[in-house]
């Protein structure tokens, strides 16, 4: 498997990835009128201002109704436009559920879902704007692609394929720049995790915007006790990457996942399963937002209060190696 | 097809639709009833639809938001020749396509629908579709009901006087009953006229079974340009079967060796006197 890890002289912080959204997403319609981005009062927060001052025929406002939200855009879609519902994650996944499930999933028409502000972005708004169901909620509904990119080359990559996907897709990111986690020039497919850091001792394998975290941990496991990591930015949560999963878990090592998605039911409880079925008896650690009232602050404080950071990570990591 | 062709037409997929339940034993008995009437007179005598050539992109759309009531949706496809008759030989049954709801496995079905509250949406959506390019086909879809009190349905009501789109049509199987009882027992859904009309839809009132009035109003859309189309159809539910008529228990009711019967004699009868 061609590596694509980054090295520490070529990180270098990008923009918030709903940056790179936007810009795509107007470089793909200024040649294609089909595409058609959806919003529920969104068009601020998911950066689709300039989108709908450049291509005012290719935005569809539906007003605060996700509901509506998606079942239009089911219906734009089944007409053969390649639409975008753009909206909080939080609602978006949670008051549209049923149209996600039957109108655009049982009923395949190739919706790009996109949910913005993702996980805990939002912060002190609290658990109402927190999205950390999602992922559970959508791994249980059949025909779907869950992706969730860790920097600006995988959110624009993402875009890129969804705009043409025959299968319907959820993305979703936050808010915040993210330091490029990749080299140039790097290929990027659905369901295939990139490893952004190697090592034989220990997998961490994260996704979004815990890979930052991840890659910050294995680097000081190595710099303070010479313990080396591999992390992965398991970007496509399903299809999981079950070739790299069998890849990283060949050799015994010890297993940590990392997500900013409830414990229950996310990437790390997809990984346990698949390598549980395969008979893989690897030490494992699912790192995520346990099941409680999430801690009230920043995203950068949950993180924190959660061991989502360099310093919980690794620790995470020692405590795991040392079992 | 006459006028006289076309009421025979409704006492056979009555009838047609009868025995595709009985033989399953299971259906929306009453409320296929109630509608069949229009979807005769929709696949007969209003939507631009070819069996020979059901994705063409010029078709009018028919999305059946109350599919519970898919029986009489089968029995009218088949009947158009979207697909053989026989075909619903295996209704319910396992590895059937033909199941008890609308599935686009079916040919001629636009989309999956069961849950209600959802056809509508959709359709504002095609409507949308259509209107961005600048397309002439029309939007239709059949709500029930029972179904209104779905707050997704108002969500798209809003949307569509929005988009002032005037080449959508939401036909309304006012049957007045649902699985518990009366509408305006379960939820009540009085003036519907008056809270369209609010909504910014234009809203003509028609008798549901009398398949004149209901081809002239689905053909003389749009009724106000501008403004999306909303046709109350008062219906009875069971209509057409003495027994059946208005007695809410028919809502999924299969009818016993004995009932199936006495409803086919009736339909005969009601048949003869075309």
């Amino acid at each position: 498997m061609e590596l694509d890890k980054i090295e520490e002289k070529d990180l270098k912080m990008g923009k918030a990835n709903q940056d790179v959204f936007s810009e795509i997403m107007q470089e793909l319609a200024a040649t294609d009128r089909n595409i058609i981005a959806v919003t529920s009062d969104s068009r601020g927060s998911g950066k689709l201002v300039p989108f709908g001052k450049n291509y005012p025929k290719q935005i569809v406002e539906v007003g605060i109704a996700e509901q509506n939200l998606v079942g239009v855009a089911a219906g734009l879609a089944s007409a053969g436009k390649k639409t975008f519902a753009v909206s909080p994650a939080c609602f978006l996944t949670a008051r549209s559920f049923e149209q996600i499930k039957n109108d655009v999933c049982y009923s395949d028409n190739p919706v790009t879902l996109v949910g913005i502000s993702a996980g805990v972005s939002y912060g002190a708004l609290g658990t109402t704007h927190h999205s950390l169901h999602d992922y559970a909620a959508l791994r249980a509904v059949n025909n779907i692609i869950i992706v969730a990119p860790a920097d600006n080359f995988e959110t624009e990559q993402a875009v890129r394929l969804a705009a043409e996907s025959k299968i319907p897709v959820y993305m979703r990111y936050g808010k915040k720049a993210m330091p490029f986690l990749s080299q140039e020039n790097k290929t990027f497919e659905f369901g295939k995790g990139r490893i952004v850091r190697e090592g034989e001792d220990i997998a961490i394998i994260a996704t979004a915007e815990t890979v930052y975290p991840a890659w910050l941990a294995a680097k000081k496991l190595e710099d303070e006790h010479s313990i080396k990591a591999t992390v992965v930015s398991m970007h496509t949560i399903k299809p999981l990457d079950t070739d790299l999963l069998d890849q990283l878990a060949a050799n015994g090592r010890p297993i940590v996942t990392v997500e900013e998605h409830m414990v229950n039911g996310g990437l790390g409880e997809a990984c346990a399963s698949y390598l549980m079925q395969k008979g893989m008896h690897n030490k494992f650690k699912i790192i995520g937002i346990p099941d409680e009232y999430t801690v009230t602050g920043s995203q950068i404080e949950i993180f924190n209060h959660y061991g989502i950071s360099e310093e919980g990570l690794k620790n995470t990591a020692l405590n795991l190696l040392n079992q | 097809m006459t006028d006289k062709e076309l009421k025979l037409k409704s006492v056979f997929l009555r009838k047609n639709l009868l025995k595709y339940i009985y033989k399953a034993k299971a259906g929306h008995t009453g409320g296929s009833l109630s509608c069949v009437d229009i979807l005769n007179v929709l696949y007969n005598r209003v939507l631009n639809v070819d069996p020979k050539n059901s994705k063409n992109p010029n078709r009018d759309i028919y999305i059946q938001s109350k599919g519970h009531c898919v029986e009489a949706l089968f029995v009218t496809l088949a009947d158009r020749g979207f697909f053989p008759e026989s075909d619903l030989e295996t209704l319910c049954q396992y590895q059937s396509h033909y199941i008890g709801h609308p599935t686009k496995k079916v040919n001629g079905v636009e989309q999956n629908t069961g849950a209600l509250g959802h056809g509508l949406p959709i359709c504002v959506g095609e409507a949308i579709a259509a209107k961005l390019d600048d397309k002439k086909h029309r939007v239709f879809t059949l709500l029930g009901d029972g179904e209104l009190p779905e707050g997704s349905n108002w969500e798209a009501f809003l949307s569509a006087s929005h988009y002032k789109l005037d080449n959508l049509y939401a036909i309304l199987d006012n049957n007045k009953q649902q699985i518990t009882g009366y509408n305006k027992d379960v939820m009540n859904t009085d003036c519907i006229r008056e809270k369209l009309e609010a909504f910014g839809w234009s809203v003509k009132d028609v008798d549901g079974h009398n398949l004149e009035e209901l081809e002239k109003a689905l053909n003389s859309g749009p009724f106000e340009e501008g403004k999306p189309n909303f046709i109350i159809a008062h219906t009875i539910k069971g209509k057409g079967i003495s027994y059946m008529e208005g007695v809410t228990k028919w809502h999924h009711g299969v009818p016993s060796p004995e009932q199936y019967e006495l409803a086919v004699s009736e339909l005969t009868e009601a048949g003869s006197l075309i």
